[in-house]
């Protein structure tokens, strides 16, 4: 079972955060979860998934891309059309 | 492409739109003019698209979804976009950051979820048809809790190219309508192959409607009446199903051991598609502003603790968890495996049957603010999972009521039957009418 | 191995050449673009875009696997790599983990001790490229990175070789030879800038390993491991530990940089691409013809045009360059054979890396022009130098060309104009004039020098005489000029 400390990791790991406030309710809730999904220690079988479909590709053909504003539009912040994202260490 | 518009101007008193159209525009084709509500999930090109979701708030796509573009080509007329769970996650339309629906047939209950603003739209007759999404169950259980009809095809029958992905091998995009005609109508538009999603089947849907069941031989899973089902739902699901003997069919009991871990498979499986699928909401591309005075880490947390639910950032970290450094075998690897043994158990039921049939949901709508603990909801929705880990088409029709509120008759059959299944939701629903 | 053996292996990217990206039908040709204008929802990651796998990507690289002698996967399937970065724009990139596209090949390259040693490859697989970054602002505070998602989704093939590699020299005989094996099958363009990025393992033996990432030239490769491996053995001469870590290539200043800081946990949560569905293309393997590629081509130059092994290697290591040396050839082999592997495998290529000029440059008629001056003796070979020069830097500095004929005419290199014949023992030939008229002009612009050989000073004959040369240009021989200056001084004698 997780931690409190293996959840900050883990919403670390996932970017999302986890208020200090919320940290002992979500772990408890959290750990109910993670022992229900023990069940599936229990299933055994073939662990070759059968595959129905295969090979699904297509022509190296050009199409059309999106105008610059398009790409641009939803982006909080821009500059000489390169979008503006934080400063990377 | 005519330059007609219908005006939409809807009594919305149940919150079942995000955003609405007041003058709908609309060509010229099968569903010239028809009012189709379309869930904020899917992409609509100038429309707000927002999952429900505050990280999404503001972020209109420079593109259509292809069952959109096939909806306008259709001359439907787009007239909103409704409400949902959050990025699909939930079975109540309470995980709406902008509010839930309420239930037109008891607005102190829920509409079910996660396309509860489409089941609401419909049963309050604001429109006749519109499309939803199922993950694991989420067309089919506001269909039931709203007392109308909801599709989830067999996997790849309808394209995912703009749908905006909660868990990519699970949904699919389906049809819902007021009856069974409103949803095989809705299916004709949108279902059929398109290259630009390689999951996606070369099957169109030209299928006229056929009312008869005679020498149907119907599956009876005890597990869709065993202990977590409402005795109640249970007795009216079992009249429905009654009803269809009368028309002509033959009931055959049947089990599906993998139900045991099914839901458990379910919710590993969505969620860590779902971890991966949901790490691009970072403030850079779309939706509210990365803090540039921030370095990037720690201004990706911040957009994302502020603009994530709880349940999101939840079924995130479970899904985080699951794939993360020795675990994936555990889990991952193991739902995979439990997902063969669900087929495999329809196939072999499918081998002496045409159809199952049971509930769609155990309970009805629960009032609103019932459940709050996670597990108990991840609970319900233990007889619509299976369906969407097998990849075979379901479909949920009104077959009665309790405690005043809808009752859903749930009918599954073979992959690539979903004409089936239509066919006999359709001779229940014309016999009963 | 010995004690202190280097061990050296290369992880290599390098751009496939397929006109539209690996998982969209955006224009793989941004590089003289805007920035933000070869993106798709596809590749810019929009939410609810799907990936649809390019063919070509998955020809080209099976090409190159069977290039390389590797075994073909049954079944090979996409993953997902998750990772945030602001270049990444899904927040994982599309890469194949556990089931590749090829495993277990080898490629053959001249070792230090000379011979040929296989170098064993693990394994190859296809992914995308992520967008570029390019970083803003000054201080602390007011930094910021811009992003170009043109280059997201440009598919990639990753090489991985075996830790086989001995020395920094090896390593970039490897990389020279993978190179020049992907432009023969025709999936690659060396020149593109980017095309190619290298991540290095390398460890001294008993020692942690380290590894180098993202180096982007072919010198950074050698630069990046001679650093490295200084770094390591001097750590360990101190008595001290080498860590195990990852660190960067720091082209400008040739060093290794440790990257700790800037990573995040290295925990990728591997899974399958469920947008994606397998692959089982091992039946195709049969249906790919290679072309001649560089080893084979080498012995044919040996064979066909008598080139030495060396010359042979030289021009066989870079398409561009073997099919020059053909074309140029290709007129008169017998004839021009020898001359041609000579000067193009010891003179061009030296004048065209100084420079920093491609052979895609060089008008080939002109070269074989030239080639025919030196063939038939108009022209010296030291002229033949500077009308190379000449009509490289007239090629460099974009101005009209001049054909070699010209440029000799108008430089009066031709070597009949200066003594060639005085040994035939002709009469006064009116060419020895114009050595006497040099001298001349070199005693009157060195007085000095001339003072200096009076007094007897031994350099000042020497120095005169370069000062002669340079102004025959090389033209004149040697012994003539030591003669006729000699002749001059003492003449001068008072």
């Amino acid at each position: 079972m997780a931690t409190e400390q293996e959840v900050i990791h883990i919403a670390g790991l996932a970017d999302v955060g986890i208020n200090t406030e919320e940290l002992a309710t979500f772990t408890h809730q959290f750990n109910a979860i993670l022992e229900y999904f023990d069940i599936l220690d229990r299933v055994s079988g073939d662990t070759a998934v059968t595959r129905d479909r295969y090979n699904v590709m297509r022509e190296d053909v050009v199409e059309p891309s999106l105008p610059q504003e398009d790409v641009l539009r939803n982006a909080a912040a821009q500059e000489d059309g390169f979008i503006k994202a934080p400063r990377v260490m | 492409m005519g330059v007609h518009e219908i005006t939409f101007e809807p009594d919305d008193r149940y919150n079942a739109f995000l955003t609405t159209c007041r003058k709908a525009p609309h060509g010229q084709g099968k569903l010239t003019g028809v009012a189709v509500a379309v869930k904020d999930n899917i992409s609509t090109r100038g429309i707000e698209t927002t999952c429900a979701s505050k990280i999404l708030k503001g972020y209109v796509p420079p593109y259509d979804a292809y069952v959109v573009e096939l909806l306008r080509q259709s001359g439907a007329a787009i007239v909103g976009k409704t409400n949902m769970d959050e990025f699909g996650m939930g079975t109540t339309t309470e995980n709406s950051a902008f509010g839930p629906t309420l239930n037109p047939c008891d607005t102190g209950r829920v509409p079910g979820g996660s396309s509860g603003g489409s089941a609401a739209a419909i049963a309050a007759g604001m429109v006749r048809m519109a499309l939803g999404t199922d993950t694991g169950g989420s067309i089919r259980c506001p269909a039931a809790f709203c007392g109308i009809v909801g599709l989830k095809p067999t996997y790849g029958r309808v394209s995912r190219y703009g749908l905006i992905a909660y868990a990519n091998s699970l949904e699919q995009i389906g049809p819902m309508g007021r009856t069974v005609t409103d949803v095989s109508t809705l299916m004709g538009v949108i279902a059929g192959h398109d290259r630009r999603d390689s999951t996606s089947h070369n099957k169109p849907y030209t299928h006229t409607l056929k009312a008869g069941i005679k020498g149907l031989k119907i599956g009876i899973p005890q597990e869709y009446f065993g202990a977590g089902v409402d005795p109640k739902v249970a007795a009216v699901v079992n009249k429905a199903i009654g009803r269809l003997e009368e028309l002509g069919a033959t009931t055959v009991p049947c089990n599906i051991p993998s139900m045991e871990y099914a839901l458990a498979a379910y919710y590993v499986t969505c969620t860590c598609e779902a971890s991966s699928n949901l790490a691009r909401f970072d403030g850079v591309r779309y939706g509210p502003a990365a803090d540039l005075k921030k370095s990037w880490h720690e201004a990706f947390r911040d957009v994302r603790r502020a603009g994530f639910g709880t349940e999101v950032r939840r079924r995130i970290m479970l899904g985080t968890y699951a794939l993360s450094s020795g675990y994936y075998g555990k889990y991952y690897a193991k739902a995979q495996i439990a997902r063969e043994n669900v087929k495999k158990d329809f196939a072999r039921i499918f081998s002496e049957v045409d159809v199952i049939a049971g509930p769609t949901m155990p309970t009805i709508a629960f009032k609103l603010g019932e459940k709050s603990d996670p597990l108990s909801m991840y609970l319900t929705d233990i007889l619509t999972v299976p369906a969407n880990l097998a990849g075979i088409p379901a479909i949920s029709v009104p077959c009665g009521k309790a405690e005043g509120m809808p009752i859903g008759l749930q009918i599954m059959g073979r992959p690539h039957e979903d004409e089936l299944i239509i066919d006999v939701a359709y001779t229940y629903e014309q016999a009963v009418t | 191995m010995t004690e202190g053996q280097v061990i050296v292996g290369l992880e290599v990217h390098c751009q496939l050449d397929t006109k539209s990206k690996l998982f969209c039908g955006c224009s793989t040709d941004y590089r003289s673009d805007a920035p933000n204008t070869h993106v798709c929802p596809v590749c810019l990651g929009l939410p609810g875009a799907m990936p649809v796998l390019n063919k070509r990507s998955i020809e080209y690289a099976m090409r190159v696997a069977k290039a390389l002698n590797c075994s073909v996967l049954a079944e090979s399937e996409f993953s997902r790599k998750n990772y945030f970065y602001p270049d990444l724009d899904k927040a994982y990139q599309i890469t194949q983990y556990d089931k590749p596209l090829a495993e277990g090949g080898y490629l053959e390259i001249e070792s230090d001790e000379g011979g040929e040693k296989r170098i064993r490859i693990t394994r190859i697989h296809v992914e995308e490229d992520p967008g570029r970054l390019v970083h803003m602002g000054t201080t602390e505070q007011g930094k910021y990175s811009l992003v170009d998602y043109n280059r997201a989704g440009i598919p990639l093939i990753e090489i991985v070789s075996e830790p086989d590699m001995r020395s920094p020299k090896e390593a970039r005989k490897f990389l020279n030879k993978l190179r020049a094996t992907l432009e023969y099958l025709s999936v690659f363009d060396s020149e593109k800038e980017g095309s190619l990025r290298v991540d290095a393992n390398i460890s001294i033996k008993g020692s942690e390993r380290v590894e180098v990432k993202n180096i982007s030239s072919y010198k950074g490769v050698e630069k990046a491991l001679l650093f490295e491996i200084t770094r390591q053995k001097s750590l360990l001469r101190r008595g001290q530990k080498v860590d195990r870590e990852t660190r960067h290539y720091l082209e400008a200043r040739g060093v290794t940089q440790s990257s700790r800081s800037k990573e995040q946990e290295h925990d990728y949560r591997y899974f399958p691409e469920p947008d994606l569905r397998p692959l089982h293309v091992q039946s195709w393997v049969d249906g790919i013809v290679l072309p001649e590629l560089p080893d084979a081509r080498r012995e044919r130059f040996i064979a066909q045009y008598g080139c030495s092994l060396n010359h042979a290697r030289t021009l066989t290591g870079e398409l561009r360059l073997a099919n020059f040396f053909e074309t140029i050839v290709a007129a008169d082999p017998r004839g021009l054979s020898t001359l041609a592997d000579t000067w193009i495998a010891d003179t061009l290529i030296g004048e065209l890396n100084y420079r920093n000029m491609s052979i895609d440059t060089v008008d080939a008629a002109g070269f074989t022009e030239l080639l025919t001056l030196l063939k038939t003796g108009i022209i010296t070979d030291k002229s033949g130098i500077e009308v190379l020069r000449v009509m490289l830097d007239q090629r460099l500095s974009n101005q009209s060309c001049e054909t070699p004929p010209a440029i000799v005419d108008r430089l009066n290199l031709r070597k009949g104009s200066f003594a060639a014949s005085a040994q035939s023992g002709a009469e006064c030939h009116p060419v020895v004039d114009p050595i006497r008229t040099s001298i001349t002009e070199v005693l009157m612009e060195h007085p000095v020098a001339v003072e200096d050989f009076r007094k007897g000073k031994k350099g000042a004959f020497n120095f005169l005489i370069g000062q002669l040369m340079k102004k025959t240009r090389g033209c004149a021989d040697p012994g003539e000029l030591n003669r006729l200056l000699t002749e001059e001084l003492t003449k001068k004698e008072v």
